[in-house]
Parts: C-alpha cells; structure tokens; sequence
C-alpha cells in the first residue's frame, strides 16, 4: 500500500485545531449541539481545504455524524455557523444544501430498494423539470432532459462498474454494491464537496480497493471530499489531512503522518478504549500493539502497521 | 325556572366508534337525549347530560333495558318488541343542581316500532352554582378515567416497545376483560368480583396465546411492522363485530354493585366501587411501576424497548419477554375494561370507542416509553374529563385529539420518546 | 334460493356507485400510502370534506350544484394543507395515529349538534344533487340485466370515466421524475432529502393529490345516497378502502379499480348469498345466525379479509411477490 506525498499546503501550515487553510471551501465557526446534558459537537473553528480529501476520525460517539447531520441541514446546532464556498449554509435546510454544492452519504446505506439502480442514479440529478408536479404530467417537457440524465447516470455506472445491474432493485444489490450505488448517486448531484460517513464499513476488501480508488479519483476531477472512517488503513492511504474529534472537540489536526503521533490522539482513543472497553481504531490492535504505540509516541503513526513503507 | 322537554329525536350512534361496527339489528327501541336546557333561547347553551341511568321496565315490572346517557346526552335502549314499558330515570344519577319533574314515563311500542321519550329536566340555577363545583366533580372524575386508561394502555405502549406493533386490537383486550367478566358475573352468576379476577386471568393467557399463536409467528417470518398494523386492523374490525354477534348491540351493566349510593364528600359525591376501583387502579399502576424497574423480567421489556438487537446479544430471551409483555398488556387492559364497566356497563365497542384515547395516551409518553404510558394515560383522562367543564360534552374527546396533535406538533418524537438517530 | 337474483346483485354491487367510490377512495390511498409511504388512515376526512363542501354549499349557502363541487376538492385540498402541515414531518407510525384521530376529529365535530345549523348534525344534508339529476338524459324502466334505476345509470355514466382520469392522472405521475422522486421517498426519505429534494413538499402534494381524490369518492358517495351523512365518514370507510388497495394490489396503477370491482362485488355476494340462504333454510338451525345479523357478518369479513391479504398475499392481486420479499429484507 503506498501513501502519496502529502500536498504542500499540508506540510506548511501548523498542526493543530483550528488552523486556517490556505484555500478552504467550508469554514465552521462556533457550532455547538446539546443532547440532554452531553455536549456532543463543540467545535470552536475548523476548516476544509478546497481539492482536498480531509478524513474526520474519531473514537465512538465523538460526534462526527453529529457534526455531518448539523452541516448538512439534517439537525439544527444550538449556536455557530458555518460557510461553504463562501456562502452562509447555517439554518439551510438538508433538501437545498444539496443544491449549494455539498451532497453527504450515509452510515447505513440508503438505496432506495424498490426503485432500480438506474432510478436511484436518475434520482440524483438536480433542476429536473419532471419533478414539479404539473411538468410531470406533461412528458415532452421532460423527456429530452431525462434522456441527458440517462446518459450520466450511465457514464457513473460504467465508472462504479454497475453497469450490469442498471436495472435490477437497488435492493437486490449486496451491501457493498450498494455503497458504491450511494456514491455514485451522490454524485449525480454534481457537488463541489461530497461528505462520506463510514464508505468503507461493511465492504469486503476487494471491494475496499475500488472504493478507494474512486475516492481519489473524485479529487483528481476537482473535488473535495470529507469523510469519516474507522479503517486506519483507509484513512493513511488517501486523506491529505486529518481532523480529530473527540467528545465533540477537534483535539487535532494535521496530516496523517503526523497525527498518530500526537499524545493527545492517543490519549483520546486509548482514554475511551479503557474507559469504555471498545474504542474501534485501537480496539483491533492486539494488547502488544497497542503497548507498542504507548512506548513509540511521538514521531510513529497510530496504525497497525499499514503505513510502515510510507 | 323549569325548562320543558329536553328530548329530541337523534341516531344514537356512538360518538366515537373507532373501528367501524355494523348498525345494531333489533328491533324496537326507545331513544332519547337528556339536555340541561339553560334560560336563553340560544340552543348552543343547552348542555347535554351524561351519565344519567335510564331503565325500562316491561308490563310486568321485569326489567328490559338499561342504558345511561352519554358525553353528548344520548341514550338508546333496544327492547325485545311490541308492548308497555315504564321509563324511569334515575334521579341519584343525575349531577347536583338538575333535577326531573316526572322520572316514570309510561309507554307502548308497536312490532319493530322506535319511540324518542321526553324527560323534562329543569336546571333552575347551575349557572350560579358556578363551574367551581363542576369542576371538582370532573377532576374526580378525571382521575378515575385517567388511571384506568394508564392502566389499559400499559400494554400497548409495551407491546409497541418491544415489538414495534401498534396494535389497533387493543381496544378489544379491554372489552374482552369487560365481556368476559360479564359473562361470569350474568350468565354464570358467579359474584364480580371473583369474575373480574378470572375474566382478568382469562384475557392475560387471550394474550399470551396471541403471541405464541399469531404474533410471535408473523414476526418471525420478518413481517414488517407497516404489514403488522393493516393486520392488527384487520383482527380489530373482525373482533368488534364477532362481539357485536355475540354480545348485541345493548350496553348491560354486571349483577353486583349497580346503583350503589355515592357517599357525598361536600361537593363531590362517589359510589365507594369508584373509591375502590381507583385505588386498585393506584395499586396496579405502582406495581407495574416498580416490577419494570426491579424485576428481572420488567427490566428486560425496557431493555427489549431500548434496543432489541442489543437486549438479544445481552442474553435476554426477546421472545419469552414479549410473551409476558402480552400476558401482562392484555390482563391490564382487560381489569381497566372491568373497571369502566363498573360505572359505565359493558358494551362490545367501549375498548374500540376508547382506543384513540389510548394511542393519545402512549404518543404523548412517546410511543415505547416504558413509563409513557403511566403519565400519558392520566393526563389524557383528566384532560377528557376536565375539558367538558368548558367544551361541550359531545366533543370533549375532540380536545383530547386535538391536544395530541398539538404535541405531536412539538416534539415530534412526544414528550419521553426518543429522538430517532439520522446517519 | 333465487340465484337469478344473487348474480344480478352481486354484478350490480361491482360496477355500481359503491364500487366506484372505493375505487377513488383506494385510488387515493394508493397515492399516499403505496406510492408516497404516507400511512393516512383518515381518507374518511378527504371523502367527507368533499361531500360536505358540496353539500353545505348547496344546502346552507346556496351554491349552484356546479360550483359547489369545485368547493368540494377546494375544501379537500385546504383539509390536507392544514392536516399534513403539522403530520408530515412525523414518524410512520405516528402518522397513522394522527390521521386516524384528525378523521375521527373532523367526524365528532360535524356530528355535533353545535353545527346543526350549518353542517346538518347526525340527520345530514339531503337534497343538493337536482341540479345534476335534471340533466339526467336516461329515462324510466330498468338497465337490464343488472336493472340499475335510470338516476343511478346516470350517475356511474358520468363517476367511471373519472375513475379513469384518476388512474391515467396516477399513470402519467408515476412514470415521471415527479413519480420517481415521491416512490424514493416511500424508501428513505433522508436519502432524498440529502439528495436536494424538498420532501416535505412531495409529502404535501401526494397528500393533497390523493386527498383530491379521496374527495371525489366522498362526492360520488353522496351522489348516489343523496344525502350525507357524518357517520358515513367513519373508520369503517377508510378501512374498507384500505381493504381493496391491498386487494388490488399496492402501488400499482389499476389496482384500486380492480380490488374494488372484486371486494364489493364478493360482499355483495356474501350478503344477499347468506340472506337467501337463511330465508331457505338451508341453514341449519343450530347456527346462530339471523337475517338481521347479516350486516356484521359482512364487517368481520372485511377484516378477516384485511388479516389474511397481509399475510398470504401482500402484494394482492396485481402485486409482485418479489416487491415484497425486497421490502422485507
């Protein structure tokens, strides 16, 4: 497994919360959110970098699709605020945050099951003139978008490799084509930024590597992705840059390399691992490992070897 | 001032039949509507009269029919055919401040002939008797019905939780335990109190049965919860009416306990079986309580409620709790059945007439929530009882509804339910 | 046993004015419950707001007969503005609920006798419908062989056609984007929403659009009893309808006709059959039944027949087991 060279951008700026991009397409500025007594996102100020991939981790219940349901309209924060390319996104409702740009995925997939692969694509496009109510019953008015449609929807699934199953019910599909049927229709919306809760949970490794693949290529075409994952492995091999969440607070940042140095990451996941006997990343390395990681500290990233040959 | 007749000619249809039930097929009847008419002109001030016992005795002084009047002041009692019967009303019955000139009416009925009977209530001065009173007596009231609705609607607040059935069936559960003990009670003759007790035990293992026979099946075959309700439905509309055939359209009251004298507490009065039966409500409620928070079992159901999956991996056996979630839903629901009976006889569409109000119960506690229910039902039976202080009686369950929705309106996910993760 | 007489009734049932209005009412359900997911157990509040606004209109205030009807589907689609404005955004389950009470709501209220003046108490409005039976072209003697009376020929003349713009209505909808975007919502609604879709306003337009036709069941109802009634409004009618969506076979497009035809006719069927039979005496004596008792029969049938649908055949007659199978996973 190689590890690109980490952008330049990267390795000027400081490592640490808060830092302020060079380029950043989302700025979040203060955005706090209560359930009961636990504060479950507390984020004083964070940026993402426009282009690039930005990996959010985390152990359990640090509020990262908290974070993901407050940004994309899905839940309301107490207080903060945020912009995406330069727009105000705060107290925009989910449904027109897809049409600023920024489309999300989610932690269980969501196909849609009785409507076929292709629906579920076509379902993704934006502006259609066939979704108003009167324009629909009125098929000339929309066929010829249909047909464009059709032919991205197309081009996507040849790209996801989904092509043979174009129209079976989405479910029909195995958990993994499904995920890769969830990106593709997000990308149907043609966003700037696309957010991915967990891609790669549930997908089987041969899958994993098309999955990956797809991710970096978004990147290569001009887009910017945040994502959260558990996988270390993912996480070093494509992310430019990392952000650290836990109990709601970016505790870190930087990029990966970096990150599994830094004590407090490590506090944060071992913290959780003992408190709670189940913090994921840590939770599969076995005890030596983990002591391992203990002794080495600063200077060796927090993984089970993955991004030795980097 | 004595206001004249106060009847009039109405379908007596039930005022809040909640899955539909076939017309009731006897043949003759007499009918009527009790309204307290106020002074002015203005028929909207006329106050219907509930809960007024009417019997009809036939020529040979055999009674033939009871019925007391409902929210909106209507009675209707079905009579067997041709002949003279006596009306009489019963004065005890009526609330403090109305009172009837003539309680005895005497009349005949022709082969298949309906007849409207006109009592002459006057209300010479309950305006000035004020709302005070009024409203004390529904708060009494209120808490009655209120803990017999927790008490009926525990368990489908807990079946809910634990299975994700909204069960529109439950409102038969309450009439079976009212039907079952009437049927000891009347037809066997054995004294109520033993016959709740059985009719109680009875309706339990209807439930547990129901599960091991129906449910527990349906829901192994992965039948989703959407499918589960339709067919709850389904069982709820057959039900009513196979008690409906059965049963008949008549509303009778049990042998024991009938016209018991209220025992006046200054300016509310009680029957001593209301007492009674609150404070059984009150013991029942407290029991449920504390056997959810301490048993092995009662913490089991608000773990299955909680999370099922995770309850399953912890060791619970699902299906055995869910089994004693009905055993115990359905004897709760039937001993508040018996319970309305008491002081408002037994009829085959009192569960279903009751079941919005249950639902409204266990929305408002946020549907699942062990301990929902228990709040729910008594604020939505006091509410229902305390609303007709202000809101005519015929449409106090409106309020009720309307409450419902408005806190629905709120907070979605009611007042203890949990919100629903996104992601 | 006079078999003349049952065949001639039950064929009367299944393409008369009963099962034409629970084709609507179904065709409307189909809308919300098979294509949206929106579980409205209140279609008897969509019925009787349309034959109420055109009864009241007519009776109370004078309304011609023809403008009155446009207030009957004007009343419906302000009823689902103001009952899915607070409802759509709730969970399934408590849509139901909520539905279900906002009927029984609207029920209690127009039955009161508060409204008697205006809305007609438990006695109804009668009378609003000369204007459409003088235009009546088919004069006296029977329809054979079903011997409709000439007034209810006129009526299914005009109430079958516009089940059929109902369906093609439904047709044109649900092959469009416009379908598309309202059937993914039945599957997930966030994933829509996340995909730039304004679901809460799909959910309202469905809701109103089966409401619409809800209302128009309501109105063919009234036409052919003349009269309306609050308790024809009742739980009883939505279930009914819900019975023959499901019958027919959920979301598909001709469905709701083809369950109505079979449902009404088989009810029709047990009922006169069962009369006939007793009046034999072919019955035998020890079965507790009487010809009075026949009407609950029917109800229990109804349910019966809800219970075993959803476990035998949940696609119903048209549906593709497959469908559900995929639903179930």
């Amino acid at each position: 497994m190689t590890v690109d060279a980490p952008p330049s951008w990267a390795t000027t700026i400081p490592h640490e919360p808060g830092v302020a991009k060079p380029d950043p397409i989302l700025v979040v500025d203060g955005v706090n959110r209560r359930f009961g007594g636990l504060l479950a996102v507390d984020v004083g100020h964070l940026e993402v970098q426009r282009g690039a991939i930005t990996a959010l981790i985390g152990p359990n219940g640090a509020g990262k699709t908290t974070l993901f349901n407050l940004l994309t309209g899905f839940d309301n924060p107490d207080s903060g605020s945020w912009r995406f390319a330069e727009r105000d996104l705060s107290g925009v409702p989910a449904h027109r945050v897809a049409h600023h740009g920024m489309v999300r995925t989610f932690q269980l997939t969501k196909s849609l099951a009785l409507l076929t692969v292709m629906e579920n694509m076509k379902l993704g496009a934006t502006r259609q003139r066939g979704e108003r109510f009167w324009g629909a019953l009125l098929r000339p008015l929309w066929r010829g978008q249909e047909k464009e449609i059709e032919e991205r929807a197309d081009a996507l699934l040849e790209r996801f490799k989904l092509s043979h199953v174009r129209d079976e019910f989405a479910g029909a599909l195995s958990g993994g084509q499904r995920k890769l049927l969830e990106m593709a229709r997000a990308l149907m919306v043609q966003p700037e930024l696309v957010m991915l809760d967990e891609p790669m949970a549930g997908v089987n490794p041969a899958l994993k590597q098309s999955l990956l693949s797809h991710v970096k290529q978004l990147r290569t075409e001009g887009m910017t992705v945040l994502f959260v994952e558990h996988d270390m492995d993912v996480v070093y091999d494509i992310s430019d840059w990392v952000v650290v969440l836990a109990q709601g607070r970016v505790i870190a940042e930087g990029p990966p390399a970096a990150i599994g140095a830094n004590p407090k990451v490590i506090d944060a996941y071992l913290g959780t691992h003992f408190a709670e006997g189940g913090g994921e990343a840590l939770g599969e390395l076995g005890p030596d490992e983990r002591l391992e990681v203990d002794q080495v500290g600063l200077g060796e990233p927090l993984t089970p070897g993955g991004a030795a040959d980097a | 001032m004595a206001a004249p007749a106060a009847a009039q000619t109405e379908d007596p249809g039930s005022t809040s039949t909640t899955v539909g039930a076939a017309p009731d097929p006897s043949a003759g009847a007499v009918r009527g509507r009790l309204l307290d008419l106020k002074e002015t002109d203005a028929s909207e001030d006329d106050v219907p009269v509930p809960g007024v016992r009417i019997t009809v005795e036939d020529s040979d002084g055999q009674e033939a029919g009871t019925a007391e009047t409902d929210s909106g002041g209507l009675f209707r009692i079905p009579l067997p055919g041709e002949g003279t019967y006596t009306a009489k009303l019963d004065e005890d019955s009526l609330p403090d401040g109305v009172s009837v000139a003539d309680d005895e009416i005497e009349f005949t009925l022709g082969p298949g002939q309906s007849r409207t009977l006109l009592f002459a209530l006057n209300a010479p001065n309950r305006r000035t008797e004020g709302k005070v009173d009024l409203f004390l007596q529904s708060l009494v009231d209120g808490t009655y019905f209120g803990l017999l609705l927790a008490l009926a609607s525990v368990g489908l607040s807990l079946i809910y939780g634990t299975t994700g059935l909204v069960n529109f069936a439950h409102g038969e559960l309450v009439t079976m335990g009212a039907i079952f003990a009437f049927w000891f009670n009347q037809t066997l003759g054995w004294p109520l109190i033993l016959s709740g007790v059985l009719a109680v035990l009875a309706t339990g293992a209807v439930g547990w049965l129901l599960d091991a026979a129906f449910w527990g099946p349906l829901r192994r075959r992965g039948t989703g919860n959407t499918a589960l309700m339709v067919i709850s439905i389904g069982v709820a509309l057959a039900v009513l009416n196979l008690y409906l055939y059965v049963f008949g359209g008549r509303t009778r009251p049990y042998a024991d306990y009938r016209a018991q004298p209220a025992i006046d507490f200054g300016t509310v009065s009680l029957p001593p079986k209301r007492i009674i039966g609150a404070l059984l409500c009150l013991f029942f409620l407290v029991a449920v309580a504390t056997a959810l928070q301490r048993t092995r079992t009662g913490k089991a159901m608000r773990a299955i409620s909680d999370s099922r999956d995770l309850a399953a991996s912890s060791g619970i056996n699902v299906d055995r709790v869910i089994r004693f979630v009905w055993l115990f839903g359905a004897g709760l629901a039937a001993l508040g059945g018996i319970l309305f009976s008491l002081s408002q006889d037994v009829n085959f569409e009192q569960g279903s007439s009751m079941l919005l109000l249950l639902f409204a119960a266990i929305t408002l506690g946020g549907l699942g929530a062990a301990y929902g229910a228990l709040i729910g039902g008594f604020v939505i039976g006091l509410f229902v009882s305390v609303s007709a202080v202000w809101v005519p009686t015929e449409l106090k369950n409106v309020g009720a509804l309307v409450v419902l929705i408005l806190v629905l309106l709120v907070r979605p996910q009611g007042i203890l339910g949990a919100r629903e993760r996104i992601g | 046993m006079d078999w003349g007489l049952i065949f001639r009734s039950t064929g009367q049932a299944a393409i008369g004015p009963d099962a034409c209005y629970y084709a609507l009412a179904a065709a409307g359900l189909n809308v919300h419950i098979g294509y949206t997911g929106l579980l409205n157990f209140g279609q008897a509040a969509f019925g009787a707001a349309g034959a109420y606004g055109l009864a009241v209109a007519v009776v109370t205030y004078g309304v011609s007969f023809w403008a009155a009807l446009f207030i009957g589907l004007l009343v419906s689609i302000v009823l689902a503005l103001v009952l899915g404005f607070p409802t759509l955004r709730l969970r399934t389950d408590y849509l139901a609920i909520v539905t279900l009470a906002a009927a029984e709501i609207i029920r209690l209220v127009v039955r009161s006798v508060r409204y008697t003046a205006t809305l007609g108490g438990t006695d109804g409005l009668q009378a609003f419908g000369d204007a459409f039976f003088r235009l009546n072209p088919f004069d006296g003697g029977s329809y054979t062989p079903l011997e409709f009376r000439p007034d209810q020929v006129w009526l299914l003349v005009c109430a079958w056609p516009l089940v059929v713009v109902v369906l093609l209505v439904t047709f044109l909808l649900m092959r469009s984007p416009w379908g598309r975007v309202v059937k993914a919502i039945r599957e997930d609604e966030d994933a829509v929403r996340s995909l730039g879709k304004n679901t809460y306003w799909y959910k309202m337009q469905s809701l109103m659009l089966g409401g619409v036709f809800g209302a128009l069941a309501g109105i063919v109802f009234a036409m052919s009893k003349q009269s309306v009634n609050p308790d024809d409004y009742g739980t009883r009618f939505t279930f009914t309808a819900v019975a023959v969506m499901i019958l027919g076979g959920t979301a598909r497009v001709v469905g709701p006709v083809v369950g109505s035809v079979i449902f009404i006719g088989v009810l029709q069927f047990l009922d006169v059959f069962l009369r006939q039979a007793i009046d034999a005496g072919l019955i035998p004596g020890w079965v507790p039944i009487d010809v009075n008792k026949v009407a609950i029969i029917r109800l229990i049938f109804v349910g019966a027949t809800l219970v075993l649908l959803m476990i035998y055949r949940p696609q119903g007659i048209l549906g593709d087991r497959r469908e559900v199978a995929i639903r179930d996973r």
